[in-house]
């Protein structure tokens, strides 16, 4: 099993750096929406280990996602010339400090984590929402990064390998960490958090390490977003952004990784294809007229999902043959 | 008296008008926990739909009574706004959280969350996203303060503050007749305290929730209306911020507890504006949800509430 998962990580590295390779030439429109389902995949994932698996509602994911995307910005900025002007030295660079926000983030997860000991359900869910804003708060005030004005200049090292590879890593990571017999624990603690405790479970262990192994992975996503957009705004981590990779795991079916993989492409192509379909001419006038109204209809579909298949799309299904 | 005094009595003042628009937000959203066990998201945007409700209609009633900005014009603004949220409020419930209520909070909350989408996008698609200019529906001036009164003639005291406090004074304590000396309200505090044995004993389940969210709802449509005659600018996702903050407020105070959530409010309002007033505005927010964390981690039935031991 684990021989097996490690071959299927290496080849989709290698598919990674081909496609890289090969789509160099696509346009920037697709570049750019490429590159955001690698981001998503990795954010709803992520996202997906602690609300799907671990059953811990978190409604802060962009506010982790902010604190790698600040952190490692600030690093590229300061040390990026560190090791000299050279491509290896400052894709080096930009590698460490993706790590390094990665960890900030896991740190902030940790801080997140020791209140969810105590909450449940809708009161965790507000904390963390609290939390997201604080750190939005901290960041508006913190004048080294920009305050309200945001903060650029970052170099773009970001590009397809290096976004799908940590989207590759990090499915890796959570389904291995789930599979194993260490991860039943998450589980244990979703399903019911006080028989667990009865079984001898470490509840608490499980909460956080959930929390900072998904903020981790947050971080690392909001480093990828900073060094390709090269501007990063506290506003765009707002409740907004958070909600939205909420739905992508609801959608998804909480605790299924493919299916969450799944929703998170849907939910990054269907904008811009309804983009898109309001500009086809042919088309009834109020067909286009919904599908300009995108954001409505995202709204409805989250509804309506709620009232007739509350478990998402996939959930419930397990695409692994071996039972965790 | 020196000048600290005047500045601090300035900002309880500006504090209170603000605390008093939390606290009737507040109040919906304890009221349906209090019943429901579950945080109604959408409940800030109702309050958005409050002031609207109110945009649209405002010119049409004072009309009806005499064309400017009048005292019984205002009240009948306030009064179809109150309707308007009430209904609104109840249709939601009947739509989307009734057909939920044997599924996990979870899903219920996650709906909610869908609806607030749903009227933040709906409402910048129907009313626009740009801000719209309230009408005057009762003409907002700072109050002459006698020169007798001596230093506390600086203080600045607007007639928007003096109704907003007035108002929501009032609607507090007809609350409290309705949920203590009617039988409706009765069966409200029934239903929160054993749902179960509360329909045993011939409560009638659907109408109660129905009565509370349309009694929310509308105290979060007055909300609405009062915020508009001070701050006239209103815009689809003004909801957004008030309404978590409003939550803050109901936790403040102990979610579930209709005094508290009063309280909470008023303590919301004060301490933003002291923020604002002494520390910078910019950190507003960030202040706000620390207290929340704060009180979530000393003291999570907040300062009224009861402690409730979770039952296996």
């Amino acid at each position: 099993m684990l021989e097996r998962t490690k071959i299927l990580l290496l080849a989709s590295l290698l598919l990674c750096g081909l496609a890289s390779w090969g789509l160099g030439g696509i346009s920037p429109y697709y570049y750019d929406i490429l590159i955001g389902i690698g981001i998503n995949i990795i954010l709803a994932v992520s996202l997906n280990l602690v609300n799907g698996y671990t059953g811990q509602f978190s409604l802060g994911h962009a506010g982790f996602m902010a604190v790698g995307a600040y952190a490692s910005s600030w690093l590229t900025l300061t040390f990026g010339y560190i090791l000299g002007t050279h491509a290896t030295g400052t894709t080096f660079m930009y590698v460490a400090a993706l790590l390094a926000g990665g960890i900030g983030a896991a740190v902030a997860g940790l801080a997140v984590g020791i209140p969810s000991l105590r909450l449940r359900g809708d009161y965790l869910a507000i904390v963390t929402l609290g939390f997201n804003e604080i750190i939005k708060g901290i960041i508006q005030n913190a004048e080294p990064l920009g305050a309200q004005r945001g903060l650029g200049g970052m170099v773009q090292h970001t590009n397809l390998f290096w976004t799908f590879a940590f989207a590759a890593i990090t499915i890796y990571v959570v389904l291995n960490l789930v599979h194993s017999t260490y991860g039943s624990g998450f589980l244990a603690v979703r399903d019911d958090e006080i028989a667990a405790e009865a079984m001898g479970i470490n509840t608490t262990k499980y909460k956080v390490l959930a929390f900072t192994i998904g903020a981790f992975f947050a971080g690392v996503a909001g480093g990828l977003y900073a060094h390709y957009k090269q501007f990063v705004h506290p506003e765009g981590f707002n409740f907004l952004r958070s909600v939205d990779i909420v739905v992508m795991v609801i959608l998804g079916g909480m605790g299924s990784t493919f299916g969450v993989v799944f929703a998170a492409i849907l939910l990054t192509i269907l904008p811009e294809w309804l983009r898109a379909v309001s500009d086809y001419p042919w088309l009834p006038e109020w067909l286009r007229e919904i599908a300009e109204n995108r954001m409505i209809l995202y709204s409805l579909l989250l509804i309506i999902l709620m009232l007739t298949r509350p478990q998402g799309l996939f959930g419930g299904i397990s695409f692994s043959k071996k039972r965790a | 008296m020196s000048d600290q005094i005047i500045e601090f009595l300035q900002q309880l003042i500006n504090g209170l008008s603000q605390g008093a628009i939390y606290a009737l937000i507040a109040l919906g959203y304890t009221m349906v926990f209090g019943i429901l066990r579950f945080i109604n998201f959408a409940h800030g945007d109702v309050y958005m739909l409050g002031a609207f409700a109110g945009f649209y209609t405002a010119p049409r009633l004072l009309q009806l009574f005499g064309g400017g900005p009048s005292f019984p014009g205002a009240t009948a603004v306030l009064l179809v706004a109150m309707l308007a949220c009430a209904t609104i409020g109840i249709i939601i419930e009947r739509l989307c959280y009734r057909p939920l209520r044997d599924q996990p909070r979870l899903t219920v909350l996650i709906t909610a969350i869908g609806v607030s989408l749903f009227l933040e996008n709906g409402g910048q698609y129907v009313f626009g996203a740009d801000p719209k200019s309230f009408p005057e529906i009762i003409t907002d001036r700072a109050l002459e303060i006698p020169e007798s009164w001596g230093a506390l003639s600086a203080l600045t005291i607007t007639v928007g503050q003096v109704i907003v406090v007035g108002v929501t004074l009032f609607l507090l304590f007809a609350l409290r007749t309705v949920v203590l000396h009617t039988r409706l309200g009765m069966a409200m505090r029934a239903l929160s305290f054993n749902p179960l044995a509360a329909s045993l004993m011939g409560v009638n389940t659907n109408i109660v929730i129905s009565f509370t969210f349309g009694l929310g709802s509308a105290l979060a449509g007055a909300a609405g209306i009062l915020t508009s005659i001070q701050q006239p600018s209103i815009e689809p996702l003004m909801g957004v911020n008030a309404g978590l903050k409003a939550f803050v407020a109901a936790v403040l105070g102990g979610i579930g507890n209709i005094p508290g959530a009063a309280l909470g409010g008023l303590l919301i309002g004060l301490l933003e504006a002291f923020v604002v007033g002494y520390v910078s505005p910019t950190y507003r927010d960030a202040i706000v949800f620390g207290v929340l964390i704060l009180i979530l981690l000393v003291k999570p039935s907040g300062l009224l509430g009861k402690t409730e031991r979770e039952k296996v």
